[in-house]
């Protein structure tokens, strides 16, 4: 059972390896570059796991000690968890031990996979949920150590390369779409998030946005409850 | 590096714990066999399209504010959109996005 659910999720994070060994690499290499031990992404990379937040820890760690401001820091950066945690109440109902990895481990792209792809027949859900998460944790882990280790060896103009994230979420944007019949979720998303960008500035729009959205989604729902239909 | 290792260690720990507070609030407010009210099911199923359109903007987030205003990722989102539609290739869209702006910001917008 376990090695059928290894063997039917192990495609869908083909892309996310990639996508996280570039990504992990520039950021093991970039905390190197800036005097860290291999040790602190291995770590943080582990324990975090939440890659825009350890890119900002790194800066975090380069400044003044002020623990209260990186907790309400990650909790803003982070917030977006919220929306995923509601989303797959029901999903990962019912999956034993493995709920609190499930939950431990729910990256971006973890969610993503395991809120829109469902296992094929005959596999376990729960397994299937949990060899997705574990395999992109194990991707993360990898490519932030072994960008670390490689920033004691070799130098490369990696300027730039922080862009694969932006690509990830345009190409997954893009997915949606294709799947979608209503694309005004995805529309209302789009524009609320854009609209506080403006208002609020780079350092303050999330909070904002999110509770932009669901008000947005609550004062129309009645008319997009029965046209959009459960994925 | 300015601080101690005790001090990065707590700072560390800081960030571990929101970040984990964010995960597993939702599923702490409702358990298993606690179902929850009909609108936050419904946000379930919407928020999920939503999210993804708010992580485009979260990564083009300073970008717009730059002496550029977002033209070099403007560039690159545009031909990820069109060597999406034309090979429906994931990964290739990734890799071709991400070299192109790699070519453009260390070239051209610099």
């Amino acid at each position: 059972m376990k090695r059928k659910a290894l063997r039917a999720a192990f495609p869908y994070t083909l892309p996310i390896c990639v996508g996280f060994l570039f990504l992990g690499l520039s950021y093991g290499f970039l905390m190197r570059s800036q005097g860290f031990s291999f040790v602190y992404p291995l770590l943080m990379s582990l324990f975090i796991f939440a890659g825009s937040m350890e890119f900002v820890t790194v800066e975090l760690l380069l400044s003044a000690f002020a623990p209260l401001h990186a907790f309400l820091l990650a909790l803003m950066v982070n917030a977006r968890h919220l929306f995923y945690g509601l989303s797959m109440l029901q999903k990962y109902k019912n999956t034993g031990w493995k709920k609190f990895y499930l939950i431990f481990g729910m990256c971006d792209e973890s969610f993503s996979i395991n809120c829109t792809v469902a296992p094929p027949e005959g596999v376990d859900r729960g397994w299937f949920m949990f060899f997705v998460t574990l395999l992109n944790h194990i991707y993360w882990v990898t490519g932030a150590t072994a960008g670390a280790l490689l920033g004691y060896v070799i130098h490369f103009d990696t300027t730039g390369i922080e862009f694969v994230m932006t690509a990830l979420f345009v190409v997954m944007f893009l997915n949606q779409w294709e799947e979608a019949k209503d694309h005004r979720p995805a529309l209302v998303g789009l524009g609320c998030s854009l609209a506080c960008l403006l208002l609020f500035g780079s350092s303050g729009f999330i909070v904002p946005a999110m509770a932009l959205i669901i008000l947005s989604f609550l004062l129309t729902r009645k008319t997009f409850a029965q046209e959009v239909k459960a994925p | 590096m300015t601080m101690t290792v005790a001090q990065s260690v707590l700072t560390v720990l800081a960030v571990v714990a929101a970040t984990m507070l964010t995960r597993f609030l939702p599923f702490l407010i409702f358990p298993e066999g606690k179902t929850p009210p009909a609108a936050v099911t419904y946000l379930g199923t919407v928020l999920p399209y939503a999210v993804i359109g708010l992580l485009v903007v979260y990564c083009l987030k300073d970008a717009v504010f730059t002496a550029w205003h977002g033209l070099p990722e403007l560039i690159a989102i545009l031909f990820i959109v069109a060597l999406h539609t034309w090979k429906k290739n994931t990964l290739l869209s990734i890799a071709g996005g991400t070299i192109l702006y790699m070519i453009l910001v260390q070239n051209f917008f610099r």
